[in-house]
């Protein structure tokens, strides 16, 4: 208790007040999309107005955001006046909290131009969109797995059925409410035995 | 012969009975996995097919939004687990083209190596078990021991050998282990009789020829309007192949063919996959030349966490475009993971490449189409 108080050698010395730091340079930019202006962004806007609501380029890949209402007329002129002939990929990504839940993309590539282009169009939860079969077959089993793990209407579609989970599955995997722990219980206790569900 | 199959409803007799539904699968040794094919047949030529998928359904673009960048990397081995490489590649370049950084040149030239010969691997495979399918025993057992030389230089270089994780976000992880060239152009030199070997089983073989002539074909018109890409869509006269097209990585430095077919038949797919995999060795066989020295690795955050933004990348895998599409939100995991399987977008051409055929040309139509159920249901 009485000891000849020593520095304790595991406790820093405390440092002299250091001189006030510089602030930190400012952090660069994060990328953002920017504006699209060229000659098909151009031509599409003109042609259909205020249904194209955007068009952005990011990392050099282009970018149309349309009105759901109109993405066959929009598909059809790309595919016929524009030349771009070869559906990619449909796809749709959950954005719970905007108004419109869900954002279809439509990526797009025209062998005779060598680029591509992405069309997305926003849909609110039950709403439908049309199909794009009747301009590209390939979007036959794409629009059927979206409506698979999105649970989306494709309108004309000849064969809207589920395509990777059984056809009694009940639930939309890939919104973002479907936690990924779970399963629907009771299609799995019927047609595979198994009691807990897991 | 094919006339006989042409007859009309009118001069249907009596014993031409009502259509028959046969199941074909999920498990059946030809359909390349656990692929479930629904025919509907007049005796035994197919009026309509219904293919049923998800058997292999895994959940792995779900999976992929509970993970990081890194984390998710092994996961897409599995998908198509024949051609795990390049996989491997789509995915680490779509990340690295968020993150804006580009792998240093040694590291791009050992990718484009180990991708072409997982090209070759997978090639190999198919035709192994696409002449096993139609009947030719002989092909399997020597496309899977030629198979076992590209094997070992996996193991050598990653340790595994099917689902390899050879790459890495921004580089590769491992250099080059001594003595990778000496084996790569070992390879390489006995490749081209290997080829001419299984050209002189097949090629001319006049059960293969019947078998595969004039079956399953698509035209060029039908190939783009499914979608259809890779050597499918190469055989049926399109010259298109993405490392061609819109390069990655630095293939735009190698010297190779395209090869293309007329007929889009069978018969001219497997020629076409025979030819790529002769020009494979070529790309291999440049790119083994001149390695550079360097960095294998770039600059990438230990953690890695892209802005926020989305991105589409696709390479030209053994079965056609792999493409990936991330979206991410600035965290640590990708807001949105899409991976566009060529197999899953050329198996929907299956209905239209066999209707009025017969029931054996649904088995060497599935066996040219290259599937692998990995990759159709992820």
């Amino acid at each position: 208790m009485a000891e000849e108080k020593k520095p304790d050698p595991t406790v820093p010395p405390i440092a002299p007040a250091k001189p006030a730091a510089a602030p930190p340079p400012p952090k660069p930019a994060a990328p953002a999309a920017q504006p699209w202006d060229d000659e098909l962004a151009r031509s599409v806007r003109e042609r259909f107005g205020s249904a194209v609501k955007d068009s952005l380029t990011y990392l050099g890949q282009n970018c149309f955001v349309v009105d759901a209402a109109s993405i066959t007329s929009i598909c059809g002129y790309l595919k016929h006046e524009e030349e771009f002939n070869y559906l990619v990929d449909v796809t749709a990504v959950d954005y719970p909290k905007r108004e419109k839940r869900f954002e279809l993309v439509y990526i797009l590539y025209s062998f005779p131009r060598n680029t591509r282009v992405r069309v997305k169009a926003s849909i609110a939860e039950s709403e439908p969109i049309d199909s794009v079969t009747p301009v590209w077959q390939t979007a036959n089993w794409l629009e059927r797995e979206v409506y698979d793990m999105f649970g989306i209407r494709f309108t004309g579609h000849p064969d809207l059925k589920r395509i990777l989970l059984p056809d009694g599955w009940q639930g939309h995997p890939l919104r973002k409410d479907y936690s990924i722990l779970r399963q629907d219980e009771q299609w799995v206790q019927e047609n595979l035995h198994i009691e807990s569900g897991q | 012969m094919a006339d006989d199959l042409k007859h009309t409803t009118a001069e249907a007799t009596f014993l031409d009975a009502s259509e028959i539904v046969l199941n074909m699968g999920p498990q059946h040794p030809a359909t390349h996995g656990v692929l479930r094919v629904i025919l509907k047949l007049d005796g035994e030529k197919i009026i309509g097919t219904e293919c049923v998928v998800g058997y292999l359904h895994r959940g792995v673009e779900k999976i992929g939004e509970n993970r990081t960048y890194v984390q998710f990397n092994p996961y897409v081995d599995r998908l198509d687990y024949v051609a795990s490489v390049s996989n491997g590649l789509g995915y680490c370049e779509a990340v690295e083209k968020l993150l804006n950084v580009t792998a240093p040149p040694r590291a791009q030239t050992v990718r484009v190596i180990l991708t072409e010969l997982n090209r070759i691997a997978s090639h190999l495979i198919w035709l192994g078990t696409h002449a096993l399918d139609i009947g030719a025993m002989t092909p399997l057992f020597y496309t899977f021991n030629q198979r076992e030389d590209i094997l070992k230089i996996y193991e050598n270089y990653c340790g595994a050998r099917l689902t390899t994780h050879a790459f890495r976000i921004g580089g590769l992880q491992y250099d080059l282990y001594e003595g990778f060239e000496q084996q790569v152009k070992k390879f390489c030199d006995e490749l081209p009789a290997k080829v001419d070997e299984y050209e002189w089983l097949l090629t001319t073989n006049r059960i293969w020829v019947a078998r595969t002539q004039g079956v399953g074909i698509l035209t060029a018109e039908e190939a783009i309007d499914l979608g259809v890409t890779g050597p499918m869509l190469r055989a049926s006269g399109v010259k298109w192949d993405i490392r061609k097209a819109l390069p990655y990585e630095n293939y735009a430095e190698f010297d190779f063919d395209i090869p293309t077919g007329k007929n889009g038949d069978t018969y001219d797919r497997y020629l076409v996959r025979l030819e790529e995999m002769r020009q494979a060795r070529r790309i291999i066989q440049q790119a083994v030349e001149r390695i550079p020295d360097g960095p294998i690795m770039a600059k990438v955050p230990k953690v890695v966490k892209p802005p926020a933004g989305e991105v589409y990348h696709s390479i030209e895998a053994p079965k056609g475009e792999l493409g990936y599409f991330i979206v991410s939100d600035g965290g640590l995991q990708p807001y949105r993971l899409r991976i566009r399987p060529p197999s899953f977008v050329n198996l929907q051409a299956l209905d239209r490449m066999v209707r009025g055929s017969l029931v054996a040309d649904v088995v060497a139509v599935i066996g040219t189409t290259d599937i692998v159920l990995g990759e159709v249901d992820r």
